[in-house]
């Protein structure tokens, strides 16, 4: 092995893939355009749908009541709901979503309610329908307020102190530090986001290193120069890293400069959603995560290496190469849902284990023993890995398969 | 290159190996049988030697092993039986020293696309260990006999064939090898760029190369070659000068010669 040789091979595989127009691309300007537009433009536009549906005033339907004005009058004293009439086919309407909520109340209701018998009143809603749902919230809370109130009057009434109907308030108060609170909730997502674009940084020049350079007839000539084929093979590698580095670092930078332009309309979102919580996160645990990814990395690269090698043309490297962006998907994903915690088994399943490790220190944890255990275990992976594309580099039955 | 040249005089001198710069030793190959396709016996114990100062042409069909021969010589492929040296070294043993030795040419070898025509030399040129002045230096006169300064700064895939010939032909040059290996070179390019080719191929033999290459044009064979060697499915029937062979056979004509040959074989 000579690193004076593997640095021509991985300086003239720079200023070739600088070059090609797709691997600028897919290393430059899909990260720095594509997916903070992806990120922010879905968040922005979920976000603005979300305050639109919020700011409607909900069109309610009262049907019956027509004995019981105190109820009714109760309802509509609300700023926050829109009365309509009622009609016999409420439940079309509400179906039909010309009103978000049908309030069915039954007869008598008021003069039921002052001999203290028990009534049901029913909200007819379209359950998993984002503005019917907003409506039955509404509703609901109107009622139990007018619900509140009149026990209030009816204990009142009877002589007994209104406060046994209500005898205590609960309030409830967030105590984790706000960077802990924005690290679980940014932290889950961003360990997952450098996994992925570390993989498709490496993608594109993975393949274009072997399989393309076997389609181009390259691969030939560069066989014929003295260097030695693990040299060859170990300055591809750096390339590849290269990219893959280059793409997930560009990704984070770019998000974080959208995260900083949008930072006002994210604050506004958080004060709306958790008042009182300030989110920060610490730039120290990002530079952690890349630590942890870096391994992650060079197994990508190497694997991707490997497997395109075994191709004889860029169209067969990328069927081959397709379903391993699912493999890897799936266990950084698996890592996202509730209930998946970091142990000694998950600790040893490459890429879960990172995204899992990465959520812990972006929550500012610092789990020392499964850092250092992940670590070296991915460590241990990649160079398997490694080994695994030298070899392939070295068989002459998978540089000419026929 | 000179202290490669004087390792091999040395090599030569304490009767290590033969004067022959080229020395296949019952050379052979052999492609395992795949679910698509059975056993290839491309190559099949082939023994021949080449010196400095001659032009040695394999004659063949195609898939008569021409390719297969020469990319072992060139330690591209690793033969399955036998062995060669190539300037004084041994191919299974030392292959990256054999390459460092050879310049290979091929119609398969192509340019990087996207490198200039010097950068696509001097990354060879580094590829076999040369750096600064000395490499500037030989690009620069390559570029000079080859009427190449026109086109040097244009990216490879914008060239024409002619010219990305020339880039070739410079390319396995830089690093002055002693032997060079020419497989079917000629292969798919017009009269003048051919013309190139043949041309170039006679300067390394005056200028005391070693040369081999395979071609299936007799024409070529009988204007360039001193020697041929006549190889039919993986093995050498007849080899000898153009005389020697018409001398053997009877016959005038190397086409007629090689008919002749093949159709006796097996």
């Amino acid at each position: 092995m000579s690193l004076r040789n593997i640095g021509v091979v991985y300086k003239k595989e720079l200023l070739d893939s600088l070059r090609d127009r797709r691997t600028v691309i897919s290393m430059v300007a899909v990260p720095l355009l594509l997916f903070p537009a992806l990120t922010f433009g879905m968040g922005l536009l979920g976000a603005t749908m979300m305050s639109r549906a919020k700011a409607e005033v909900p069109r309610v339907m009262v049907v019956g009541g027509e004995d019981s004005p105190h109820v009714v009058d109760a309802l509509k004293k609300s700023s926050k709901l829109e009365y309509v009439p009622g009609t016999p086919d409420y439940v079309d309407e509400v179906v039909n979503k010309d009103v978000r909520a049908a309030i069915v109340i039954p007869p008598g209701f008021d003069a039921a309610a002052e001999r203290g018998e028990y009534q049901t009143v029913t909200i007819d809603y379209f359950q998993n329908d984002v503005k019917s749902d907003l409506a039955e919230d509404a509703v609901e809370k109107v009622l139990k307020d007018y619900r509140l109130d009149l026990a209030k009057q009816l204990v009142g009434e009877r002589g007994v102190p209104a406060n046994l109907v209500d005898p205590f308030k609960v309030e409830d108060k967030n105590v984790a530090p706000p960077e802990k609170v924005g690290g679980s909730a940014i932290g889950g997502m961003l360990p997952y986001f450098v996994i992925i674009l570390s993989l498709t940084g490496a993608m594109y020049p993975a393949m274009d290193l072997t399989a393309g350079e076997k389609e181009r007839g390259t691969m030939e000539t560069i066989l014929t120069s003295p260097v030695s084929r693990t040299d060859l093979v170990l300055g591809k590698f750096l390339m590849v890293i290269t990219a893959s580095l280059t793409t997930a670092l560009l990704s984070l930078c770019s998000m974080g400069v959208s995260f900083l332009l949008a930072k006002g309309m994210i604050d506004k979102l958080v004060a709306e959603h958790s008042p009182g919580v300030h989110y920060s996160v610490d730039p120290r645990g990002i530079l952690a995560v890349l630590l942890m990814v870096l391994p992650l990395t060079v197994l990508f690269s190497a694997t991707m290496l490997t497997i395109s090698l075994f191709a004889k043309s860029f169209r067969e490297a990328q069927t081959y190469l397709s379903p391993l962006t699912i493999i890897v998907i799936m266990p950084a994903v698996v890592a996202l849902l509730p209930g998946v915690e970091l142990n000694t088994r998950t600790a040893l399943i490459p890429i879960l284990s990172t995204s899992l490790v990465g959520k812990e220190i972006m929550a500012g944890n610092h789990p020392w023993g499964f850092i250092f255990l992940i670590f070296l275990s991915s460590c241990v992976y990649a160079a398997i890995a490694l080994g695994a594309a030298v070899t392939m580099f070295n068989r002459e039955s998978v540089l000419f398969r026929a | 290159m000179i202290a490669s040249l004087t390792e091999t005089v040395h090599k030569r001198m304490t009767g290590l190996e033969s004067s022959a710069m080229i020395q296949a030793k019952s050379l052979s190959k052999v492609f395992p049988a795949t679910k698509k396709t059975k056993e290839v016996r491309a190559v099949d114990n082939v023994s021949f030697e080449c010196q400095p100062h001659e032009i040695y042409g394999l004659l063949g069909a195609n898939g008569a092993g021409k390719t297969t021969t020469l990319r072992m010589l060139a330690t591209i492929l690793e033969p399955t039986g036998g062995t060669a040296t190539v300037a004084g070294y041994d191919i299974i043993e030392e292959p990256e020293k054999v390459r460092a030795h050879v310049g290979f040419l091929s119609t398969a070898t192509a340019l990087y696309g996207r490198l200039t025509a010097y950068e696509m030399v001097e990354y060879f040129g580094k590829l076999h260990g040369m750096e600064g002045e000395p490499l500037r230096r030989a690009i620069e006169s390559l570029f000079d006999v080859l009427g190449m300064n026109d086109f040097k700064d244009r990216r490879c895939e914008k060239l024409s064939t002619g010219q990305k010939q020339k880039v070739s032909i410079a390319r396995t040059l830089v690093h002055d090898p002693t032997v060079m290996i020419f497989d079917e070179p000629t292969v798919g390019l017009d009269v003048i760029a051919s013309r190139t080719i043949v041309g170039f191929i006679r300067q390394c033999r005056d200028r005391g190369k070693t040369v081999i290459f395979s071609t299936h044009v007799m024409s070529e064979a009988e204007k360039l070659c001193d020697r041929i060697g006549i190889i039919n499915r993986g093995r050498l029937l007849a080899e000898g000068s153009l005389a020697e062979l018409r001398g053997r056979f009877g016959k005038e004509d190397l086409e007629d010669i090689f008919v002749e040959v093949v159709g006796d074989a097996p």
